[in-house]
């Protein structure tokens, strides 16, 4: 990244930039340790409602799982494009990106509206309480990089790959690759442990 | 439709939510009339710009740190009031006698007390001497994210000022500091008094975790050329340990809080006690949290005995490295100790044990730093002033309240003395003999380097005395009175137990703590009136670290040149060495322009927590919508630092050290 920064001040912040946001996301992966212990406590909590196996459609969480680590993989080629300082490679890859997020998350409040009809909303059980702010938590989290990648993106078009937004950039893609780990935990911890189990 | 529209507009506020009993609108009316009568003064003086100019927009961490002393003052009165009317209740009407305080009433009273001083006053001190100390001991001109820093200072003013709305319009929660479900779900606490808690406290904890981030890259990436981790000064090291504790352990607190949230306004089933909710869950998960905030609160006070000491005993400190092991050790092992507070549970023999002797193996870290500041007493020549004082009476009230503490880590005690009043004087003298004595001694120690003046040593001296006799005559009883098997939280008993007197007892001993805090107000007026007397230069005590080398006041820049560090003790070693220092050459200094979004962040989220407690889902909606344009306008912001030229750097520091007759 040295190549981005011009003078030594700016690659101070940079670091220092850099290392505050690697702390944030530290804070916010204890935020989903909390959850997740929750969940592994409550999941049995069923209240007599149905269980993770009974509920869950693994194809279409399959297809969420694929989706987020496309545009995981498009994010990164933003990132490359950045590097290269091709703004037209960013843009593409970072409309690709939105797309395959704005996907995930349709699908997964299409899932939980499904649920909720059906009778199984959050306040039906404590398992369906951890399971719908484990999960809804991971998607509250896609929706504001969502929102963060509007505006990278419009500012990026407008402006060009200045040094300020090459830095938002490469935070965003910080971010973006942090909830893709979480997805990962997620899809095994809430959804392929409570299909085996 | 327009029923549903005034429904979205005020939520369940109406003219009830006002106080109804004598004492809660004796309180109210208090609240109201100082505050109007601040704004009043301000604006007679015609202050309002001066105000917003020099403070309330000021990314300065001096200023900052100066703000939430002042917050964290004010609401040290507010739970000294609280605790006035607990005692006066326990000593004078427990034992059947008409009271102007009800049972209810009691209980949001003791809820309202170790919310606000743990909250509101422990942390605030805390955050203010760090934002105060840690630049300038580390030789930097700045923190790492000086917006963020305001930010966080008014999100902390947004909790403060929620949880004090609460008194006029609603009411407090009734539920004890940690709001245990099941009694603080919506079925036994159907009121705005918890919700009015969760929302105070989620917003002043972002903005904690906030500066725990801050700091910690503040620590990293900023310290002055040539300090190296094992040459920083040991106060920088105590807060590192700190803010590490902060940016693991308030996470836990969001998520527990959230879930609390949902469960009260959602209908979750979280903690509630059917539907498969496990108010245990909340339990271990809120002292997850709450066991690492003890430290987030001590180890700062530790740090700042470790720089006392050392300046009062004309020495160096003692053994250095044992002390940052030691602090990094407390930090580590505060995340294994939590089950502790509630060993009686049931989690069984096993689990308790380990609890148990993890709590003993924490006492080792503590009890070595102990060992090292009677070390570096050891042949000082030491001189008996006021922060001194208060680290004699921490000594002793804190090495009482350790040894009660392994005391109650063997469960088969715990069983006995859980939840007695033998836990919460164990636990008043690790904050009121820790982390206030600390703080007593660290404002006592760094007011001069701030403010170009001393306090006045005598009425110091009284303060000291009768808070120490205060607090042992208000905190032994409760020892003994655990012993017999009065709980904690008790708003009568009967006359047949004999408990009164030693009530009584307690109860005179908080009008000695209430005297000593008359001398510390006494003791402050009286300093700012003979200023002129009390006068000193830029390094009053004889000091060894960073802060006392630079000119008192403190510039806007804090260090005119940035020398490289050679030593732990670096002023005291230049100051000593027969090198003098060249001409200084002065160089252009960038500092952040002032900003208003604290302030209007703080506002926008004080509206939102409001709007959420009554439910009024439409204004929340909107408080929402603009908190998050807030967000979006301050991470677009450009601009942000002004330049003082090397010129102004030099009159500046001409002027400053002539003043200080240097």
């Amino acid at each position: 990244m040295s190549s981005v920064a011009e003078t030594p001040e700016q690659k101070h912040l940079l670091s220092k930039t850099t290392i505050g946001f690697w702390l944030y996301l530290m804070t916010d992966c204890l935020l989903f340790a909390t959850l997740f212990a929750t969940f592994a406590v409550l999941r049995g909590a069923t209240a007599g409602g149905p269980d993770g196996a009974e509920i869950y459609e693994m194809p279409v969480v399959l297809a969420e799982t694929i989706i987020l680590l496309t545009s995981s993989f498009t994010c990164g080629m933003a990132l490359l494009g950045m590097m290269a300082k091709n703004t037209k490679q960013v843009l593409w890859s970072l409309v690709a990106t939105f797309l395959l997020g704005l996907a995930f998350v349709v699908i997964e409040v299409a899932e939980f509206a499904k649920l909720i009809a059906e009778g199984h909303g959050p306040q039906a059980s404590a398992f369906l309480s951890a399971f719908f702010t484990l999960v809804g938590t991971h998607g509250l989290h896609v929706s504001v990089g969502l929102l963060w990648l509007i505006i990278i993106g419009v500012l990026i078009w407008k402006r060009g790959l200045t040094s300020k937004l090459t830095r938002s950039l490469t935070l965003f893609a910080l971010f973006w690759h942090f909830l893709d780990l979480i997805w990962i935990f997620v899809f095994t911890v809430v959804y392929l442990m409570g299909v085996v189990v | 439709m327009t029923i549903d529209w005034l429904q979205m507009l005020f939520g369940r506020l109406s003219l009830d939510a006002l106080p109804s009993d004598i004492v809660t609108i004796g309180g109210a009316a208090m609240g109201v009339f100082g505050l109007l009568f601040i704004v009043g003064l301000i604006t007679v003086t015609k202050r309002w710009r001066w105000l917003w100019r020099t403070w309330l927009t000021s990314l300065d961490p001096k200023k900052i740190g100066v703000m939430y002393i002042i917050v964290s003052g004010v609401m040290l009165l507010r739970g000294l009031a609280d605790v006035v009317m607990l005692r006066a209740q326990q000593a004078l009407f427990a034992t059947g006698m008409d009271s102007p305080i009800g049972s209810d009433l009691f209980q949001q009273v003791f809820s309202a007390h170790g919310t606000i001083m743990i909250f509101f006053v422990a942390m605030g001190v805390i955050f203010g001497l760090i934002n105060l100390i840690v630049p300038l001991q580390i030789g930097a001109r700045d923190v790492a994210f000086p917006l963020l820093n305001s930010i966080s200072f008014w999100l902390f003013f947004a909790g403060m000022a929620l949880m004090n709305v609460s008194l006029i319009i609603g009411e407090f929660s009734a539920a004890g500091w940690l709001a245990y479900p099941p009694l603080s779900t919506l079925e036994y606490s159907p009121g705005t008094g918890v919700d009015y808690w969760i929302w105070a406290l989620q917003i002043a904890g972002i903005g904690s975790l906030l500066s725990g981030v801050n700091f910690l890259v503040t620590i990293f990436t900023m310290r002055r050329k040539g300090m190296t981790l094992m040459k920083m000064p040991i106060f920088v090291w105590s807060v590192v340990g700190s803010m590490a504790l902060v940016v693991f352990a308030f996470p836990i607190l969001t998520a527990t809080l959230g879930m609390l949230t949902l469960d009260r306004t959602l209908d979750t089933n979280f903690f509630t006690s059917d539907m498969g909710g496990n108010p245990m869950m909340y339990v271990n998960l809120i002292w997850a949290w709450g066991h690492p905030e003890v430290y987030i609160l001590i180890l700062p006070a530790f740090g700042a005995f470790s720089e006392i000491v050392p300046v009062f005993s004309r020495k160096r400190l003692f053994g250095y490295t044992s002390m940052v092991w030691a602090i990094m050790a407390i930090t580590v092992l505060s995340f294994t100790v939590w089950l502790h507070h509630f060993f009686t549970m049931g989690a069984g023999a096993n689990v308790n044990a380990f609890f148990g002797i993890m709590t003993m193996i924490i006492a080792v870290p503590t009890g070595v730093k102990v060992f090292n500041w009677l070390f570096t007493m050891f042949r000082g020549r030491i001189s008996f002033k006021t922060p001194m004082l208060w680290f004699m009476g921490f000594i002793v009230t804190f090495t009482i309240g350790g040894v009660t503490g392994v005391l109650m880590a063997v469960p088969g005690i715990d069983f006995q003395v859980h939840n007695s009043l033998f836990l919460v004087a164990h636990f008043h003298n690790m904050i009121i003999g820790g982390v206030l004595f600390g703080a007593f001694a660290a404002l006592a120690y760094w007011w001069p380097k701030f403010t170009g003046f001393r306090l006045h040593e005598g009425l110091g001296v009284a303060a000291f005395w009768s808070w120490l006799v205060g607090f042992v005559l208000a905190f032994a009883p409760l020892y003994i009175l655990g012993l017999m098997g009065a709980v904690r939280r008790l708003d009568s008993y009967d006359a047949s137990l004999g408990w009164q007197g030693l009530f009584v007892v307690a109860g005179v001993g908080v009008t000695f703590i209430l005297l000593g805090v008359f001398f510390q107000v006494l003791q402050l007026a009286y300093s700012i009136w003979k200023r002129k007397e009390l006068a000193c230069d830029h390094d009053p005590w004889n000091g060894r670290t960073l802060e006392w080398a630079t000119s008192t006041p403190v510039a806007e820049y804090n260090f005119a040149t940035m020398e490289a560090v050679n030593d732990r003790d670096e002023y005291w070693e230049t100051k000593y060495s027969r090198k003098r220092r060249n001409h200084p050459k002065y160089s252009d200094v960038l500092v952040p322009k002032n900003s208003g979004f604290g302030v209007y962040v703080s506002s926008a989220v004080v509206v939102m927590g409001f709007a959420i407690v009554w439910h009024m889902w439409l204004i929340a909606a909107i408080a929402l919508i603009v908190t998050i344009v807030l967000a979006i306008c301050v991470g677009l912001r450009e601009n942000v630092e002004r330049v003082i030229t090397a010129k102004q750097v030099a009159e500046s520091e001409k002027k400053l050290w002539k003043g200080a007759g240097a």
